[in-house]
């Protein structure tokens, strides 16, 4: 499945964007379709039993994320799910919290599936040991935050790298910014659980291993324009990941 | 397309927004950033009186295209910014060195934001907008608490519905840093509130069936964000 997803992107990106335009000037020219491509996610999403006719034929690039999209979201509610079954691992204080983000990595996983229909990988098989760097994540409740924590930072990364991918299909755009501002949610609850701040300072973690969710987060120009690189520069804006680089920090947890 | 995002638009509570409007009206008190530390760059776009005790005496325009959408989010940095900045001027009573380092941290982000979005537009920026905060009362946790979160939903609602009105590769990126950043201190507000439960992500703006974040339009944003803002706002050609 990863080397599908990477083979399209790195053999299609100019043709993408050559379609991108394309698809641009049909949306000029009828608009409707972006309507009806939202009602149609989500019946699927609602476990509608048949596909809605009115679903909008989607380019290969908008697939693409899609799916890399639900791998990610598979990731965490595997993670989850596998954390609240584990006795003794998450405090009952805390449970809550988990359970709550659970529910929505179960959703967004519906959500994803539904919207790509037939064309939606399967759910990959996963070691959240890692090969055995995080062999304790669940017997071990500070292993298990931290992983947390990591997979959510790289969450809202993945999503925001995406986003330019997506516009061509301004109602798809929509929904994944929806599902990325709840990713950066759950980061912030997590990370303040962990007595971090709820919002990434430079690319500083305490965790060692997972420093290449961090990468870049010290960037401090925006646009061109130079914010400056005081604690709160870097933390007033998260960074984007690209595809590869999240496969790259997603991959040693894929089986 | 606004029909398009309806279903999509989770149900906050307007309880808060409601009382406040009533009590805004009741009390009449103007803060005007335009009269804080940045006076001098506001100046410099309306020299026209502006006088903040009569709104709509002069007003902005959003303009059209990205320049309307970043005038979009300026407006409404400008209006978190100058919140914070009110909040860590007059901490509220009782208000713990976590909670003020906390809330110092948004403050200096909004205020990252604001200069930020004033910078990238350059002359199409609009000028300072006066804003209202009568409905607050700064010496309360609870009410500073409650508008910080009103504060924060709105953002993350208004950048999520926004992000398909952008034609730039570069300010859709953009927008897109920022509200991961709303929606962090969105969740660190709301468990200031209810520590511990399961309001960071709460079941009012995240729908349960999807998983999905509150979008809304600017035009839905803005009438939420009257309340707080006296200066008359036209969106320009923003939905």
């Amino acid at each position: 499945m990863k080397d599908y997803i990477l083979d399209s992107l790195a053999a299609g990106s100019d043709e993408a964007v050559s379609r991108r335009g394309a698809l641009r000037k049909l949306e000029h020219a009828g608009l409707g379709l972006l309507a009806a491509a939202v009602p149609s996610v989500l019946a699927n999403a609602a476990g509608a039993a048949t596909r809605s006719p009115s679903r909008v034929a989607r380019t290969q690039t908008v697939t693409d994320v899609l799916n890399f999209a639900l791998k990610l979201e598979y990731l965490e509610n595997e993670f989850y799910l596998m954390g609240l079954a584990a006795s003794g691992l998450i405090p009952s204080g805390d449970r809550v919290i988990f359970q709550q983000i659970s529910a929505h990595e179960t959703a967004h996983v519906a959500l994803l599936k539904g919207a790509l229909g037939s064309s939606a990988i399967v759910k990959p098989t996963f070691d959240f040991t890692a090969g055995g760097a995080f062999s304790d994540v669940f017997t071990n409740y500070i292993t298990f935050k931290a992983l947390s924590q990591g997979f959510e930072d790289t969450g809202v990364r993945a999503y925001k790298g995406q986003a330019v991918n997506l516009k061509s299909d301004g109602a798809t755009l929509t929904i994944a910014l929806q599902i990325h501002s709840v990713e950066a949610r759950h980061a912030s609850q997590v990370r303040r659980l962990r007595g971090q701040k709820g919002w990434i300072t430079s690319n500083n973690t305490d965790v060692s291993a997972l420093a290449a969710v961090y990468a870049g987060e010290d960037n401090h120009v925006q646009g061109g324009v130079d914010v400056g690189s005081t604690s709160a520069a870097t933390e007033a804006f998260d960074e984007p990941l690209t595809m590869v680089q999240v496969l790259a920090i997603a991959g040693p947890f894929i089986v | 397309m606004l029909e398009s995002g309806k279903p999509f638009e989770n149900d906050t509570p307007l309880g808060f927004l409601e009382q406040v409007a009533r009590v805004a009206t009741s009390r009449r008190v103007f803060l005007s950033w335009a009269g804080a530390t940045i006076a001098v760059s506001a100046i410099g776009c309306s020299s026209k009186s502006k006088n903040p005790a009569s709104p709509g005496s002069s007003g902005v325009n959003f303009g059209t295209g990205d320049t309307a959408v970043l005038n979009y989010a300026y407006a409404l940095e400008q209006l978190e910014a100058a919140f914070y900045t009110q909040v860590i001027a007059t901490p509220y009573t009782g208000i713990t060195t976590g909670e003020l380092s906390l809330l110092t941290d948004i403050r200096d982000h909004e205020v990252i934001h604001r200069n930020f979005l004033k910078t990238a537009l350059g002359a199409s920026a609009i000028a300072a907008l006066s804003v209202n905060f009568a409905s607050v009362n700064f010496s309360s946790r609870a009410s500073v608490l409650g508008a910080a979160r009103t504060f924060e939903d709105l953002g993350v609602s208004a950048y999520n519905g926004a992000g398909q009105l952008i034609t730039s590769d570069t300010y859709l990126t953009l927008a897109g840093k920022i509200v991961s950043v709303e929606a962090r201190h969105a969740a660190a507000i709301r468990d200031l509130l209810s520590p511990g439960t399961a309001a960071f992500a709460g079941n009012d703006v995240v729908a349960v069936s999807t998983g999905l974040d509150v979008q809304r339009s600017p035009s839905q944003v803005l009438v939420l964000a009257s309340t707080y803002v006296t200066t008359s706002i036209n969106r320009g050609d923003l939905p």
